[in-house]
C-alpha cells in the first residue's frame, strides 16, 4: 500500500448517540478517521466501547446522528441528512461486503446456494463465476452440495465470507469474525483474511475482542468511550 | 445460481409439518369451496335436464299436494289422485298442445324387493303417444309394445339390470300375480326412466282395474305461450297444471336453505384457511428475522423480501388449491352421494359439475385469498432493519 492510495471511506466527527429514557449515551462520539483502499483496519476494545456501533455506521447499516460519510468521495451521511432503508440498500450492495460472528447461512440451501444467494437479489456485471472460484479459493469446493449442519463452524464461516465476497465489494466489514469459533479455526479464519487483503487488495474493516486477530490488520485503532484512538 | 422461487421454496420445507398441516388445511377449504360451486352449476344442469328429458313441457293431474305433484312428475309417488281418461280429447282441442299423452302410475307391494319387501312402480303409457315425447329413448334390446292391450312390458336399463330381466323372460306384477313378457329393455339415459317398468296404458288399466288415469303429458307448439294454455286448463274442474318452470322453482326454493348453509361452511372454511396462512407465513418471518436482515445487507430490496415471502404464500396456496381441487375431483362421485342423502330431491345424473373453467375460478380465488393473507407478513418482512434483527440475535 501506497500513501498515495485512495481513501474509500472518510467519516468526519460521526456520532451516534442512543436515548434510553433521559439518559443520552454516546456510543460514538465524534470519530473522524479516513481508511484507504486496501487498508486492513481493526477496531478493538471493551464491551460497550462504541467498535460495532462505529463499523455500522462505517458499513451503512445505521444512519449517524451527526457527522459526515464519504464513500470513495461521494457524500453519503451528512447535513443532518438520513437515508432510508432502500437508499442504505443501495449504498451496501454497490460496496459492502459483510460477516459477522453467527454465520447466518440459510439451513435449507447448500454451501453452493447459500454464497450465490446474494446474485437472486442483485448482481454486479461479471460475478457469475464467482461462486464457484471463491469457495476454491477458500478451500471449499469439496463442500459445495452440503448443507449447513453437514460442515463445520470454521466451514460456515469460510462459506458465509465467500457470500459476502461473491458480488466483489470494495469493502469487507468483519463483526466478530472469530466469536463463535476455536483458537485453531479463528486462526484459520484470521490467515483468511489477511491472504484476501494482501492477495487481492480488499479493503478490510474488522472488529474482534481478540487481540492477535486484531493484530493481522496492519492498522489497529482502539475505542473507547465512544472515542477512537490509533495504536 | 439460485431464484428467489427456489429460496422461497426451500423455507417453506424448514418446518415440513407445520407446512404440510397449512396445506391441508388449505386443501380442504378449496374442496369445500370448488365442491360447491360445482354443485351449484351441476344441481341445476342436472334438474333441467331431468325436466328436459321428461319429454312434455306440462303436466295435468287431480287436485292435490303441489309438492306431491312435483314429486309425482319426476320419480312417481304413492296417494294417487285420478281423473278421466276422456280429459285427453279435451285438452287435444287446444291450440297450443302439440303432443299429448295419458299416463297411469301405479305402485304395487313386493314382499321379495329388499329385506322387508317394497314399492314396485309401474308406468302405463300409450304405444301410440307415449314414444314421440321420448324421442331419444334407445333400446338395448327389443322395442315399444305390439299394441295398447299387450301383456308386455318395457324396462328401463337399471330396472332391467335390478330384475336380472332379459328380452324375452316373463315377469310378475306383484299383489296381483299377473305375468308379463318383457319385450324392450331400454339403454341408460342418466335420469328417473333408467328405473322404470312401462306398460301398456290398457293393460295396466285391467291390471289395476282402473278406467282412469293419473297424468297426462302435454309437448306445447313450438313458439305456443305455454302461460295462456296453463290459464285455460286451469280452467277444467278438480284438475291441476304442473308446469316444468314451476317444479324447477320449488325444488330450487327446497334447496336453497341446504346452498345457504353449505356456503356459509366454506366462507367459514376459508377464513380458517386464510388464518392459518397467516399464522404460518408470520411464525416463519418472526423466526427468520436475522437472516431477513443478512439479505438485507447482501443487497435484497424491502421489495425483494416481501416478494419472497408473498412468493411463499402463494406456493403455498397454489400447491393446496391444486390438490383441493384434485381431490375434489376424485372424490366428486362421494360427494355425489352424500349430497344426495342431505337433499330432499336430488335429480338424476351428475348433481357436481367441476370442469377445467370452475377449477380455475377456484383456483384463481384461493391464490386471491391466500396473497390477501400474505400481505401482512410479507410486509412485516419488508420492513425489517438489518442492524435491528441483526443485534436482536445477538
Amino acid at each position: 500500500m501506497t500513501t498515495e492510495s485512495k481513501v474509500v471511506l472518510e467519516a468526519r466527527d460521526l456520532t451516534r448517540v442512543y436515548r434510553r429514557g433521559s439518559e443520552e449515551i454516546r456510543a460514538v462520539d465524534g470519530v473522524s478517521l479516513a481508511i484507504r483502499r486496501g487498508e486492513f483496519v481493526s477496531f478493538m476494545g471493551p464491551s460497550g466501547s462504541g467498535k460495532t456501533t462505529l463499523v455500522n455506521l462505517l458499513g451503512c447499516l445505521d444512519n449517524p446522528s451527526a457527522g459526515e460519510l464519504d464513500l470513495a468521495g461521494r457524500g453519503i451521511f451528512g447535513g443532518g441528512k438520513k437515508l432510508d432503508e432502500r437508499a442504505l440498500t443501495r449504498v451496501r450492495r454497490e460496496v459492502f461486503g459483510y460477516i459477522f460472528q453467527n454465520f447466518y447461512l440459510i439451513p435449507t440451501l447448500t454451501v453452493r446456494e447459500n454464497v450465490a444467494l446474494p446474485l437472486a437479489f442483485y448482481r454486479k456485471p461479471g460475478v457469475e463465476a464467482e461462486v464457484e472460484r471463491l469457495l476454491a479459493m477458500l478451500g471449499m469446493e469439496h463442500r459445495m452440495d452440503h448443507l449447513p449442519v453437514q460442515i463445520s463452524g470454521g466451514e460456515m464461516q469460510r462459506v458465509a465470507i465467500a457470500r459476502a465476497l461473491v458480488n466483489r465489494p470494495e469493502i469487507l466489514l468483519a463483526d466478530e469474525p472469530t466469536g463463535n469459533l476455536d483458537t485453531k479455526r479463528a486462526g484459520e479464519i484470521g490467515d483468511i483474511l489477511q491472504d484476501l487483503n494482501r492477495n487481492t487488495g480488499l479493503t478490510i474493516v474488522m472488529v474482534s475482542h481478540n487481540p492477535d486477530l486484531a493484530r493481522l490488520g496492519g492498522r489497529l485503532v482502539e475505542m473507547r468511550d465512544g472515542k477512537a484512538h490509533e495504536i | 445460481m439460485i431464484t428467489p422461487f427456489q429460496v422461497a421454496c426451500k423455507n417453506l420445507l424448514r418446518k415440513k409439518v407445520r407446512t404440510l398441516l397449512t396445506l391441508v388445511g388449505i386443501m380442504l377449504s378449496t374442496w369445500v369451496l370448488v365442491s360447491l360451486f360445482g354443485f351449484n352449476r351441476g344441481y341445476e344442469k342436472a334438474l333441467n335436464r331431468d325436466i328436459e328429458n321428461m319429454g312434455y313441457q306440462l303436466m295435468v293431474m287431480a287436485k292435490g299436494c303441489p309438492y306431491e305433484a312435483a314429486t309425482m312428475m319426476l320419480q312417481g309417488g304413492t296417494g294417487l289422485r285420478y281423473m278421466e281418461q276422456s280429459m285427453v280429447n279435451d285438452i287435444m282441442e287446444e291450440a297450443e298442445v302439440d303432443k299429448i299423452t295419458p299416463i297411469l302410475m301405479q305402485a304395487f307391494f313386493d314382499p321379495n324387493k329388499g329385506e322387508s319387501g317394497g314399492i314396485a312402480g309401474y308406468f302405463g303409457v300409450d304405444p301410440d303417444s307415449y314414444p314421440a315425447m321420448k324421442p331419444f329413448f334407445r333400446f338395448r334390446s327389443g322395442g315399444w309394445f305390439r299394441d295398447n292391450s299387450a301383456a308386455e312390458v318395457v324396462m328401463g336399463y337399471e330396472a332391467a339390470e335390478l330384475e336380472q330381466r332379459e328380452v324375452g323372460d316373463m315377469t310378475l306384477v306383484p299383489e296381483k300375480n299377473v305375468q308379463l313378457k318383457v319385450v324392450g329393455i331400454l339403454e341408460r339415459t342418466g335420469t328417473q326412466d333408467d328405473g322404470t317398468i312401462f306398460v301398456p296404458l290398457k293393460t295396466l288399466q285391467r291390471i289395476a282395474e282402473i278406467d282412469k288415469i293419473t297424468t297426462i303429458g302435454i309437448k306445447v307448439k313450438k313458439d305456443a305461450d305455454i302461460t295462456k294454455l296453463e290459464n285455460k286448463l286451469y280452467q277444467l274442474k278438480d284438475v291441476q297444471v304442473v308446469s316444468f318452470s314451476q317444479v324447477k322453482q320449488t325444488i330450487m326454493k327446497l334447496i336453497s336453505t341446504a346452498r345457504v348453509m353449505v356456503l356459509s361452511i366454506a366462507i367459514v372454511a376459508i377464513l380458517i384457511a386464510m388464518a392459518g396462512v397467516v399464522n404460518t407465513v408470520l411464525m416463519s418471518v418472526l423466526e427468520r428475522m436475522p437472516e431477513i436482515g443478512i439479505l438485507k445487507t447482501m443487497g435484497a430490496m424491502p421489495g425483494d423480501i416481501f416478494r419472497l415471502v408473498w412468493t411463499e404464500t402463494l406456493i403455498l396456496c397454489g400447491i393446496g388449491g391444486v390438490a383441493g381441487i384434485g381431490f375434489a375431483l376424485l372424490f366428486a362421485r362421494g360427494t355425489d352421494l352424500l349430497v344426495r342423502r342431505i337433499l330432499p330431491y336430488a335429480p338424476s345424473g351428475g348433481l357436481v359439475v367441476i370442469d377445467g373453467g370452475l377449477a380455475l375460478l377456484t383456483l384463481g380465488s384461493i391464490v386471491a385469498a391466500g396473497l390477501l393473507s400474505g400481505l401482512y407478513p410479507a410486509w412485516k418482512a419488508g420492513r425489517v432493519r438489518p442492524l435491528e434483527s441483526i443485534r436482536r440475535d445477538g
